[in-house]
């Protein structure tokens, strides 16, 4: 449907954290995605320029129907332009600069109402330096703030901290994040949580992207009947084990068809074709608490 | 060939011979001033004495100011103060909101076609009792063409139902701080914060880039230099991309061209490393007329705005603490490549954490790198307490404070932003002296009137608009006010070896004006007349630009 909301997901957190990293991984594994991703400046991002097809100052476009776009001083008007991009994105990323507030910018993106719609608010935290930035006094309210407005926080680099800072982290995004769940460990897998759409990941597997992260797995989940899709959706936003879900209820008692999008502790419900078939698929923590849908 | 001026007085700012009757100039250079026997000697001259009844200061130096100034006189002024347009007429201001409405509705029947956007600026509802401007008035103005007004403080904007549709926010639903709505649900047009105001300034005939300004625009900015006396200007954010140097080059290389403009590369849009590349591949494209190969940060937002970032106490209605917009990282990278480069830097600092932070983030620069004598710049720097003004001495910094943003909108920062305590001690300039701080004083135009004169006149006497004295123990005096905006704001720019006074050697740039500054002492010095300006030996009348 041309109608539907373009989904945005707002990668942000302090210097260092990663967000390039994941930004460059995201566009490696496109997999047919065409991804519209929104950067503050090209600077830090290496382009193979085999996949570049076209660029001028602000925009380049890649092999597979991808876009770069840097904004600069002006987001708002970039994604202006990402919302008149033909043929549409199928998602589009926005890496905030190290000091912007994602909630903020999640409240801008809100503005393009039923154009745009924010998907995530991915926080990323390096497990090396969170510690120090808390510390220092021109920074702590800045990552503070940031990691209040996450749906996801992503704790990078704990293969470079030490315990301590690993503990003083996770104690301090478990405080200041609160709801949203952490994911360590499973870099490598990312892009596929980030996804827009994870709903071809067949039932059941176990992501087995590398040798250390095992700890996420995925499922699907079709419910025997209609449901509460707003409960059910709550149930598993408030779930600290799940991350992502992403499919098609049928809502109870009027017989409709939602699609539900969430990430963490954000999730949307919105009408879906009818003709689509009902199930979701749920990418959760593998932990000892039980889920709330099985 | 070697011309001799004659006035009825020369303030030459140069304190071995503060004062002159004749100043001799060959090529665009001062060879001297003092009598017209003791110049002479240079040999065959044309004595000129149109300016024998007029007093000659050095050309004025704006040090915080944007071209975007002249871009704006496109648009309908409805400022409350009565403003001097370019091209001389005096525009009376808009007492009251009726008086903006129907000056809207008299620019709107001189446009044709019913779509073209009507874009208008400088509002400022503070000063009829904050007012607002809603939907529903600027509707009975135009349906069909899209309406926009800017605020003075450039964070604020007022716009009809016609541009809410088209930016597709003439909706219900709207969650946003900075979009407060109506009864009815819906925006009442009033749109707060530049992430609102982007995605339909575009639609009410505001350029892309709000900072930017075209060939006309810089021709009018020129104009208004002569009026104010001015011979050199910043640019003081400028993105300046190839084709803006381009037409720079192109408007300040014709003769005819009444200033030296020198704009500042802003540092957002890139990484720092690409800024450092860019500012250096602009120097070498300077001109006697258009100095390029400077850095400007901003490091927080403004105080009104409620985004400057403040030490405690915070801000007086209790608004939580503003933004950076710049990662502390990046803010010590460009500094210290800047320092390692000679490149000079100038940081925006509003609220005194910013200014703390440059402090700081300067002082680990310089044991990396020690410089002497590298004049980075703190502007606006409108919060600082004495304690920081004695750190930015010991730091070789230098300040340029927003005297005119005191007179403006020094009561509201008594009342709401920051108190009385704080209110009274902002842009101290009484302590920059008293510490030894270089300082010049600034009128970030457009955000207030480019006029040096007025500027020097609100730091001598702190008087905000409802005419309360704020801040008796920062007033300057006379002679410092003289040479803030001459000397003074030269030193700012490494540039007062060469303008920002009148001795041997200099370039032969004046204001000229009726009066005598001195004597219109410091109630009178707003009002002195301008005759118009000198810049490299040409002369430029007001009443002819």
């Amino acid at each position: 449907m041309s109608d539907t909301p373009l989904p945005l997901t707002i990668i942000a957190g302090y210097l260092g954290a990663g967000k390039t990293t994941l930004i460059n991984q995201i566009l490696r594994n496109a997999n047919g995605q065409r991804l519209a991703v929104l950067v503050n400046d090209f600077g830090a991002l290496p382009i193979d320029a085999d996949l570049i097809e076209a660029q001028d100052d602000d925009l380049i476009a890649l092999a597979g129907g991808c876009v770069c776009c840097s904004y600069g001083d002006d987001l708002m008007l970039a994604l202006t332009r990402m919302r008149a991009l033909d043929p549409k994105p199928d998602h589009v990323l926005l890496e905030t600069s190290g000091v912007a507030l994602p909630g903020k910018i999640a409240a801008a993106v809100s503005l393009f109402g039923a154009d745009i719609q924010v998907m995530s608010v991915v926080v990323l935290a390096d497990a090396e330096g969170l510690p120090a930035q808390l510390q220092d006094s021109y920074l702590a309210d800045t990552i503070v703030r940031q990691l209040g407005a996450a749906d996801l926080v992503v704790l990078t680099k704990a293969d470079l901290a030490t315990p301590d800072q690993l503990n003083t982290s996770r104690f301090n995004i478990g405080r200041h994040a609160r709801g949203a769940p952490l994911v360590e460990g499973s870099s490598d897998i990312l892009h596929d949580v980030l996804s827009a759409d994870i709903t071809q990941r067949s039932s059941n597997t176990v992501f087995d992207a590398g040798p250390h992260h095992i700890e996420l797995t995925s499922r699907t989940f079709t419910p025997p009947g209609p449901v509460d899709a707003q409960a059910l959706a709550r149930s598993l936003a408030d779930a600290d084990a799940v991350v992502r879900a992403k499919g098609h209820l049928m809502t109870a008692p009027d017989r409709r068809l939602v699609t539900l999008q969430l990430v963490g502790k954000r999730f949307t419900l919105t009408p879906a074709d009818p003709a689509l078939k009902p199930g979701i698929v749920i990418i959760e923590k593998k932990t000892g608490t039980a889920s709330p849908v099985s | 060939m070697i011309k001799i001026l004659s006035a009825r007085k020369i303030l030459t700012m140069n304190p071995q011979k503060p004062q002159a009757t004749h100043v001799a100039l060959r090529d665009g250079i001062i060879l001297g001033a003092g009598s017209l026997a003791e110049l002479e000697g240079w040999g065959d001259y044309d004595l000129d004495t149109r300016f024998a009844d007029k007093v000659l200061m050095p050309g004025l130096v704006e040090g915080h100011c944007h071209l975007q100034e002249g871009a704006l006189w496109s648009h309908t002024y409805v400022g409350f103060f009565d403003r001097m347009s370019p091209e001389g007429d005096m525009q009376a201001g808009c007492k009251n909101l009726d008086a903006v409405l129907s000056k809207l509705a008299a620019a709107e029947a001189q446009l044709d076609a019913p779509a073209t956007p009507l874009p208008a600026w400088s509002l400022d509802p503070i000063y009829f009792d904050n007012q607002r401007v809603d939907r529903g008035q600027l509707d009975a103005i135009s349906t069909t063409r899209p309406i926009g007004i800017m605020h003075a403080s450039g964070h604020i904007m007022n716009v009809n139902s016609k541009a809410l549709e088209l930016a597709g926010l003439m909706k219900p639903g709207i969650n946003h701080e900075g979009v407060p709505l109506g009864n009815d649900g819906l925006p009442t047009g009033e749109l707060k914060g530049p992430d609102v105001m982007s995605p339909v300034s575009i639609h009410v005939g505001f350029d892309r880039d709000m900072l930017a300004c075209d060939e006309q625009g810089m021709w009018r900015f020129g104009k208004l230099c002569v009026r104010a006396g001015v011979t050199t200007a910043t640019d003081l954010a400028a993105r300046l991309p190839d084709e803006a140097v381009t037409l720079m080059r192109k408007v300040t290389g014709n003769t005819a061209y009444p200033a030296r403009i020198v704009p500042l590369r802003f540092h957002h849009g890139g990484s720092p490393e690409d800024l450092i590349k860019h500012v250096e591949r602009l120097a070498a494209q300077s001109t006697d007329k258009l100095r390029l190969g400077r850095i400007k940060i901003v490091v927080d937002g403004s105080i009104q705005g409620f985004s400057a970032r403040l030490r405690a106490p915070g801000y007086y209605n209790g608004a939580p603490n503003g933004l950076w917009y710049i990662a502390p990282e990046h803010l010590a990278y460009i500094l210290e490549t800047s320092l390692a480069k000679g490149i000079q830097v100038h940081c925006h600092t509003n609220g005194d954490e910013a200014t703390q932070l440059v402090i700081d983030t300067m002082r680990k620069a310089l044991r990396k790198t020690p410089s002497g004598d590298h004049r980075f710049t703190l502007q606006h720097c409108q919060l600082a307490d004495t304690a920081q003004f004695r750190q930015i001495k010991e730091l070789g910094l230098c300040v340029n404070l927003f005297a005119n943003h005191h007179h403006y909108w020094g009561d509201q920062h008594y009342e709401l932003t920051v108190g009385p305590e704080r209110a009274e001690r902002m842009n101290a300039a009484g302590t920059a002296a008293r510490q030894g701080v270089p300082f010049a004083i600034h009128s970030d135009a457009p955000i207030t009137p480019l006029g040096p004169l007025f500027t020097g006149w609100c730091a001598m006497n702190r008087k905000t608009a409802s005419g309360r004295t704020l801040g008796d123990a920062e007033k300057i005096t006379l002679d410092q006010a003289l040479y803030a905006i001459t000397l003074g704001a030269a030193y700012t720019l490494h540039m007062d070896g060469e303008v920002g006074s009148i001795e041997a050697g200099k370039r032969a740039d004046f204001a000229v004006l009726e009066d005598d500054p001195e004597e219109m002492g410091v109630d009178g010095f707003k009002d002195t007349r301008v005759w118009g300006t000198v810049l490299g030996g040409k002369p430029f009348a007001a009443a002819d630009v």
